[in-house]
């Protein structure tokens, strides 16, 4: 019986242990970013406004309103060409990814037959296994060059080329819950739409598809934030420049490259220590507030499929 | 006739996406696989690197993401399996403490990996750490810095839901009349669990840890700080010790060796080596997954 | 007029509406049909026999007799499952629908279906009603669609119960209701013909009572085929029964004749409970 009771409390210590991970995390990751709101040492160097409003850098001819250059005579903290940077490069790959992995989705679950499924999804699944370093290993090494000599492009590191890169990174999580939601659509609709003469395209498009919709935008979501808060490939094949611009053909730094790029060297404590912190704890924000999202669309799925408003 | 016509098209765009994905894959596979088996040799997994990193082999790095992915696992396997069994044998549905810990588990699958970067920087080396540096070592630098400890720990937390997710589907799929039948035998909840239910579960357990380890080995934005380093001339060999790792190596050769062209053969057989690995741990724990599914009451 | 048939040998009686029997003429016709799954069993055995025009015609028999197989042969909803072969021709109004290069989408609208299991889809009432229309191009304006779902909602006899919530989620119905919500589903393509697989046998008995008038209603318009496993039923609502042994046709007659004095000794061991 003591037994018993030692064996539960530990079970339920592992959940609360689970709990506090999660609260730690914030708490750390945000812990260290908190000087930028509070102290007034940091406030010398950098602020909330200097971070996020037009600044007078650059000289009268030329100016630059949002420059990220921690590390010269004047730091500067524009986090403007970093969320750019970030935005193109998630933009890029969603384009990519998004319509490859839900028409896959559609193909393995409406169309294909039996045995061609149990060998695509493995498959697809061990996309997902590889190493986002590897990722972009072959984009720095390979896909830019091709991308390069494709489109005649000045630049070969760019968003495009860090964009299709992490798009591959984020089919498998696209595919693989969209492929979930749209399983889990009752084949009673399936056959209900062919008996009123509904073509199989027609009935994988109007009804199968729609009904598992909240599942498809919950995968689409999810693989959002992963595409967002990827590092590694970034890193490797954006170009690494802090730009504010546009176009996409150009180096972008990302959120996350930034501070895997720059925490290495930055001095524990200073103003830039805590502005790495920062955009740490924004980019937990963000991913978690999207991840909060997508399980909140999958239980409405969920709630669509067995009745109920 | 014209419906026909139509559907075939849009099934052929769909069938084409599938063919896309899937031919990218294999152009990944054998992009690496082609150009990593050149300098593929005994040499290259058993010794060190020489010569600025363009001869020799990647035996520490190796043996480095092995003893790392070791450690991590240690730490996450107990952990995941116990709230694998909370989810699944012991939860109140409607009680704060499961909704909190499904709501936990669930966004720390969604963490970007350079914050769980920064959380081992500042919660495990620069906290916990210090910490020990101040109470057990008299304020000499011992924990508080990258080590081989701190990023175990910070990998473990990083794959916690891989295992718990692999070990609760598992769970689940044991059969109620296992559980019926052992308690009506007069043995407790726990003694139900340990001796019944878990055994049944195990391929469950296994497929968790080895997605696990696949992912442990993978992953470098969480080590880039919090222990793993370019070029140690010994191996670790104290908790404390940084260490070398695949996947950072190859990082780190990418983006800032001198000379690409001199590195590259090696380069790609490091990627290789790394590719092998984690291909081979997840077609393992598929195929354990899927002998799972179908023995116990058919597969989709 | 109404009234009532004894039938001694199902100990009942049935009030039912008698009609003139009116001129037949086949609008489907069963013509040595051998259906076989993929495990090479047979399920229907060399059946032949009519469906006649405006008339319903029941099919009974124990479980497992192969009923809603045939059933499913008359629409091709079959050909869902792989390697099943099929053997024999079935003439609608006079064409095999088996013929090699016969649309099978543009019979399903000919001929609609109503499952056991009611399966209204996930989305409003209205939406549920003008799915086959919109998928088949039959309304040219939301006037014209708006139209035929009030139709279909009437002649399902479901109109004066949701006309003030057609954008209510289907799933929100009770049962009855959304069977009735499946039969207005069908009619909304306005079909020839209208297969029923045991329609009422997941209703309670006042949603049963409901349907079965239902079906007297729409005998006006459509030639309807039902299977039962429900004697009483078949004796109610059909005009003309057919009783299928282990896939074969053992009797087809009209239903009065059948119930009361049938050809076939195994036909009467049946309806007396002999088995099944």
């Amino acid at each position: 019986m003591v037994w018993d009771k030692f064996a539960r409390g530990l079970i339920y210590l592992a959940a609360v242990v689970s709990v506090s991970i999660i609260v730690l995390i914030f708490i750390f990751v945000g812990k260290e970013a908190l000087p930028i709101l509070t102290s007034g040492e940091v406030h010398k160097e950098v602020t909330l406004s200097t971070m996020f409003r037009a600044q007078k850098y650059g000289t009268a001819e030329a100016p630059l309103p949002y420059v990220w250059q921690p590390v010269s005579e004047v730091p500067k903290y524009s986090l403007l060409p970093l969320f750019l940077g970030t935005f193109k490069v998630t933009i890029v790959a969603m384009l990519f990814a998004t319509p490859l992995a839900i028409f896959a989705a559609i193909y393995t679950t409406e169309f294909a037959p039996r045995w061609l499924r149990e060998i695509i999804k493995p498959v697809i699944e061990l996309l997902a296994g590889i190493p986002s370093v590897v990722l972009g290993f072959l984009a720095l090494i390979v896909l830019a060059t091709v991308l390069q000599d494709l489109f005649d492009l000045d630049y070969r590191l760019n968003a495009i080329n860090a964009g299709i890169a992490l798009g591959l990174a984020a089919i498998p999580v696209i595919y693989t819950i969209s492929e979930d939601a749209l399983n889990a659509v009752p084949k009673a609709y399936r056959n209900a739409s062919l008996a009123l003469g509904g073509s199989p395209w027609q009935t994988a498009w109007k009804v199968m598809l729609p009904a598992a919709m909240p599942g498809i935008f919950a995968a689409v979501v999810l693989g959002f934030g992963r595409a967002m808060g990827e590092t590694m490939v970034v890193l490797m094949a954006s170009g690494n420049a802090a730009i504010t611009s546009w176009v996409f053909a150009e180096p972008v730094r990302t959120l996350s490259a930034t501070i895997a790029a720059e925490l290495g060297e930055v001095v524990q404590g200073s103003a830039h220590w805590h502005v790495l912190f920062f955009l740490g704890t924004v980019l937990f924000v963000i991913t978690y507030s999207l991840n909060a999202l997508g399980v909140v669309l999958v239980r409405r799925l969920r709630r669509r499929l067995t009745g109920g408003a | 006739m014209t419906w026909r016509s139509v559907d075939k098209v849009w099934i052929g765009l769909t069938a084409l996406a599938a063919a896309i994905i899937v031919f990218m894959l294999a152009f990944i596979v054998g992009n690496i696989a082609s150009n990593g088996w050149a300098k593929l040799s005994w040499e290259f997994v058993s010794q060190a690197p020489r010569g600025g990193m363009t001869e020799g082999g990647v035996f520490p790095a190796i043996y480095g993401t092995t003893l790392l992915v070791l450690l991590m696992t240690i730490f996450v396997v107990p952990l995941g399996v116990c709230v694998a069994i909370y989810f699944s044998e012991y939860a109140d549905r409607t009680g704060w403490l499961y909704r909190a810990s499904r709501s936990a588990v669930d966004n720390l699958a969604g963490v970007p990996s350079i914050v769980f970067g920064l959380f081992g920087l500042g919660f495990f080396v620069k906290g916990v750490g210090a910490a020990m540096d101040k109470t057990l070592f008299g304020n000499e630098l011992t924990f508080g810095q990258p080590a081989i400890l701190w990023a175990a720990l910070t990998l473990a937390v990083l794959t916690l839901p891989v295992v718990i997710v692999s070990v609760e589907e598992a769970l689940r799929a044991v059969p109620q009349s296992f559980r019926d039948a052992s308690l009506a035998l007069g043995a407790t909840k726990s003694e139900t669990i340990f001796r019944v239910v878990l055994p049944h579960a195990v391929p469950g357990v296994l497929t968790g840890g080895i997605l696990a380890v696949s992912r442990g080995a993978g992953e470098v934005a969480p080590i880039l700080f919090v222990g793993a380093a370019y070029f140690l001339p010994h191996l670790p060999a104290k908790l404390n010790d940084q260490f070398m790792e695949l996947g950072y190596h190859i990082f780190v050769l990418t983006t800032q060796s001198p000379d690409v062209e001199q590195t590259k053969p090696l380069l790609y057989s490091t990627v290789l080596v790394l590719l092998a690995l984690t291909f081979l741990l997840n077609l393992t724990a598929i195929a354990i997954r899927t002998r799972l599914r179908w023995t116990s009451g058919g597969g989709r | 007029m109404a009234a009532t048939r004894e039938f001694p040998l199902l100990k009942t009686h049935v009030q039912r509406n008698e009609e003139a029997p009116q001129a037949r003429s086949e609008k489907m016709r069963v013509d040595n049909l051998t259906f076989r799954y993929a495990s090479r069993k047979v399920a229907v055995d060399g059946v032949t026999m009519p469906f006649y025009e405006r008339l319903i015609t029941a099919i009974i028999g124990p479980s497992g007799c192969g009923k809603s197989t045939l059933l499913r042969t008359l629409n091709r909803m079959n050909d869902l499952i792989p390697g099943i072969t099929v053997e024999g021709e079935i003439l609608l109004d006079g064409q095999d629908i088996y013929a090699p290069r016969f649309d099978v989408i543009h019979l399903r609208r000919r001929v609609g279906m109503v499952f056991q299991q009611p399966n209204p889809f996930p989305k409003s009432i209205y939406d549920n009603v003008a799915f086959g229309p919109r998928i088949n191009g039959l309304a040219r304006s939301r006037a014209e669609l708006n139209d035929r779902v009030e139709r279909a909602l009437r002649q399902a006899a479901l109109w004066t119960e949701v006309k003030d919530r057609l954008n209510r989620n289907a799933l929100q119905l009770s049962g009855g209701e959304q069977q009735r919500l499946c039969i207005a589903r069908a009619l909304a393509v306005q079909p020839e013909m209208l297969l029923m697989d045991e329609p009422a046998s997941a209703l309670d008995p006042v949603s049963t009572a409901k349907i079965e008038e239902l079906m007297f209603e729409l005998k006006k318009h459509y030639t309807i085929v039902i299977v039962t496993h429900n004697m009483q039923q078949a004796a109610r609502v059909s005009d003309f029964t057919a009783f299928l042994l282990n896939g074969a046709l053992v009797e087809f007659n009209p239903t009065p004749q059948l119930f009361t004095t049938p050809a076939d000794p195994r036909t009467e061991s049946y309806i007396t409970g002999r088995f099944g």
